[in-house]
């Protein structure tokens, strides 16, 4: 396997600014970060809000660059200014507001939006914006306007206009943060799909402890720093660490909890309904 | 309601306007709009409203919608045919009561002016009704190319167009959003006079301001990450192609210009007072 | 304030191409001091109902009373039942635009007609309420973080010292930890004052928590108004239009399939907890 991003000592600081606009001090958002992702792989980054995981994936895709340390995407040198357009092309990114990354006024155009940036010829763009829409199946609203879809369609044509790109990863910066529950269904059965069809690697931010079950690996920000980093099941089985760190687990890991602390013999780190149900009926 | 305001906003259809290049149908309003100016015969006015009420029904946009889009100019309208009534008076006094005299030549120019203006509005909103604001950041960009080589930037100015009228609708619901919720603080944003009104705008605008700057912001972001770095380099998804049927609408619409100011100037035609 | 609806409809756009029925025939009442949770996905007419309930909307027909008075006859006091019925939007703090947080939560008292000071005294007051510490005051409202302009947003609203306090989501876009705070906030507040609360939420587990009683909205009607408890029963019926009972609720449904003699009724974690442990004897 190869390796898809890898971050050496990473340290992003933004400057502080007094009211003329000097710079009076920096504040370091990512601290010393270490992190690889092997192609191919579901990873999961989480934090609560100021953690510092959106600043950290706005690094993968470019959008900045360490203020020390090193990040390869594809074995490229995200500060190398060369590289800077195959970095983007082949880390593609999807942002939390539906409505703020959609360009284009009809679904299709927005999807041809970042094939035409590339300089892809003409016929080869409407092979891929077919492509793309019929792999988060949104074929069917083609001509339609974004300002008439709901939130989770949106996000899937935005996701869409990554897919075109053709990246090798898709990082996806709390992409069901605005949404209803259904939305966020929606698009995550869309993240799934990508990931069993496409094959893509899949960097998924998020504060939502339920979206990230199915991952290959969990990192949990904490003021700049990874704080934690393991398998869903070993992330979920520390949950007062995790509360430490302004998150939550879902009810059921709760209920499986507080019955293991009641003194019910449940082990720890479950994920799933049907896992305590399991559990439960097995002490009979 | 704020949010329905609907002129200039794309409406997808399938009829032969939404299908020509943006750059015949860019020229073609530009001339339908001089060509308002260039003729005062009422037979000039009757080719004008025939060549509009034909480009409506060929572009399949409904009469209804494209008259609720002039809902919002409904009050600049009634200025200028007040003033116009009211204010010029030449001709055969027709009603005068107080104040207030109307004469012949104030109704005729009242009602003329709110003609132009009305065909100048549904006019340029049929061109923005049948044309995406892709094509027509595409048409423009064309169409002003010789432009760049005297350093204007082209392209830029015609993607903050495309820009712009797609995040219209959006900040006008968030407007709306905005006015509900400090109305719901006790706002009172329609008592008061000039001054006391233009005040209470600011908690609407402050926020507005600071909304599309975030929206600005954000999808500049957005704009990077997929690539964008201006119109070097840059393919077209829909490249300009000039058809037949666009050769075919320049001459029609060339015919209809030299029809419209040979006849409106030369064919006198009168009705009442018109 | 007690709230009664009766017969309610609301229909968007009368009369052109785009007319929809947003409300039909609500009958809805809420006693004083009730902490109300409503739920329905987007477009199920949660959001029309409550902007119906400061007047910001008004109904096609129907009648809606505040103690008993109908808000809809001919000489009530609009501007008046804004004061008492406070409603906090979405991202409420997209409304934020004082220079500082203070003035801003002035703005609501201030429109009320209240002194300087007694603007002053209300927005203190209710800045301690949401826990947004002092030394915040006079800080813009941009300089603070998502959470903390969350709270400022929503002291706006409490300082006009409302009867009834209407939120909508108002935990969109935060994280758990933040979440958390706001609710148990609300509900703080809920128990201190005589306040009757209504919160518009997407998370059944929120509202299963915090509510006495649950509106399940659903294409512009009311789908169930009840007890949690009773509401979540009808789990296989939210199913159905894209809603659900909380996580709790479906295991303990499981486990009584599985013949386990649990109660199927609980919808929070203690409930569920307190009715396992009874079955596997408390000791």
């Amino acid at each position: 396997m190869e390796r898809m991003v890898q971050t050496e000592d990473l340290i992003f600081e933004y400057a502080k600014r007094d009211e003329e606009g000097n710079v009076i001090g920096a504040y370091r958002a990512i601290d010393q970060v270490n992190l690889e992702v092997e192609e191919g792989q579901f990873i999961a980054i989480l934090g609560h809000n100021g953690s510092g995981k959106s600043t950290l994936a706005k690094h993968i895709n470019a959008i900045l660059v360490p203020t020390e340390g090193t990040v390869w995407v594809g074995g490229r040198n995200t500060s190398d200014a060369r590289e800077l357009w195959n970095v983007r092309q082949s880390a593609g990114m999807v942002f939390q507001n539906p409505d703020n990354q959609i360009i284009g006024t009809v679904v299709e155009e927005d999807v041809g939006f970042g094939p035409e940036n590339l300089g892809v010829p003409t016929d080869d763009i409407w092979k891929r914006v077919e492509e793309s829409l019929k792999a988060v199946g949104m074929i069917s609203y083609r001509h339609h306007s974004p300002n008439k879809l709901s939130g989770g369609q949106k996000q899937r044509v935005a996701i869409a206009g990554v897919i075109a790109m053709r990246p090798k990863c898709i990082v996806l910066d709390e992409p069901t943060a605005m949404l209803d529950p259904n939305g966020r269904k929606e698009v995550l059965r869309t993240i799934e799909e990508l990931r069993k069809q496409e094959k893509v690697t899949v960097i998924l931010i998020t504060h939502y402890m339920e979206e990230v079950i199915d991952a290959d690996h969990v990192f949990v920000m904490d003021h700049g720093h990874v704080v934690m980093e393991g398998t869903p099941r070993e992330i979920f089985s520390q949950m007062d660490m995790l509360k430490r760190y302004r998150l939550d687990v879902p009810q059921v890991t709760i209920l499986a909890d507080e019955l293991r602390k009641r003194g019910l013999d449940i082990p720890a780190g479950i994920l799933r309904k049907e896992e305590l149900v399991e559990a439960i009926c097995r002490l009979r | 309601m704020i949010r329905d305001i609907t002129i200039g906003q794309y409406y997808p259809a399938k009829s032969i306007l939404h299908r020509l290049d943006p750059r015949v149908k860019l020229t073609a309003t530009v001339l339908y709009l001089i060509s308002l100016f260039l003729f005062k015969n009422i037979s000039g006015y009757l080719i004008a409203t025939v060549f509009l009420a034909v480009m409506i029904r060929l572009s399949k946009v409904p009469f209804k919608y494209i008259m609720r889009g002039m809902k919002p100019i409904i009050m600049l309208l009634m200025i200028t045919l007040l003033f116009n009534l009211f204010l010029i008076k030449e001709g055969a006094v027709i009603f005068s009561a107080w104040i207030f005299t109307i004469t012949e030549g104030g109704l005729r120019n009242a009602v003329l002016m709110a003609v132009r203006l009305i065909y100048l509005i549904t006019g340029s909103s049929l061109m923005t009704l049948t044309t995406t604001p892709n094509e027509l950041t595409d048409g423009l960009e064309s169409l002003l190319k010789p432009l760049g080589r005297l350093r204007v930037p082209v392209h830029e100015i015609a993607m903050m167009m495309s820009i712009a009228l797609r995040f219209i609708p959006i900040l006008l619901e968030e407007t709306d959003k905005i006015m509900k919720a400090q109305i719901a603080r006790g706002a009172d944003l329609e008592s008061g006079n000039i001054l006391q009104k233009a005040r209470s705008m600011i908690p609407i605008l402050v926020p507005l301001f600071v909304s599309a700057f975030r929206r600005a912001n954000d999808l500049a972001m957005a704009m990077e990450a997929r690539c964008y770095r201006g119109g070097e380099g840059r393919t077209k998804m829909n490249p300009l192609k000039y058809a037949g049927r666009d050769q075919a609408a320049y001459v029609i619409v060339i015919l209809y210009v030299a029809g419209v100011v040979l006849i409106g100037r030369y064919v006198p035609l009168h009705i009442w007072i018109f | 304030m007690s709230i009664k609806i009766e017969h309610l409809n609301y229909i968007y756009s009368q009369g052109t191409a785009y007319e929809k029925q947003a409300l039909k025939d609500i009958c809805l009442e809420i006693p004083h001091g009730e902490f109300v949770g409503i739920i329905g996905h987007t477009g199920s007419g949660k959001s029309t109902l409550i902007q119906h309930l400061n007047g910001l909307i008004k109904a096609t027909d129907g009648a809606l009373y505040y103690n008993g008075e109908n808000i809809y006859s001919g000489n009530y006091n609009m501007k008046e039942l804004r004061n008492q019925v406070g409603l906090v939007f979405q991202y409420p703090e997209h409304q934020l635009f004082e220079v500082d947080v203070l003035s801003d939560v002035c703005f609501g008292p201030k429109n009320q007609g209240l002194s300087k000071e007694e603007c002053e005294e209300r927005a203190k007051e209710a800045l301690r309420l949401v826990g947004l510490k002092e030394k915040y005051y006079k800080f813009s409202p941009f300089e603070l973080s998502g959470g903390q302009k969350r709270r400022a947003a929503i002291a706006g609203v409490l300082a006009m010292r409302p009867k009834v306090l209407i939120l909508d989501e108002p935990t969109a876009g935060l994280d758990p930890k933040g979440r958390d705070e706001i609710l148990d906030q609300i509900a703080y507040l809920h128990r201190e004052s005589d306040m009757t609360v209504i919160l518009v939420s997407h998370s059944m587990e929120d509202i299963a928590k915090y509510a006495d009683q649950i509106i399940v909205m659903n294409q512009g009607q009311v789908m169930f108004n009840s007890t949690p408890k009773e509401v979540f029963s009808h789990y296989k019926e939210l199913e159905e239009v894209g809603l659900a009972a909380p996580q709790v609720t479906y295991i303990m449904h499981e486990l009584a399939e599985k013949g386990l003699d649990v109660n199927t009724g609980a919808t929070t974690v203690k409930e569920a907890a307190d009715s396992i442990m009874e079955v596997f004897g408390n000791d």
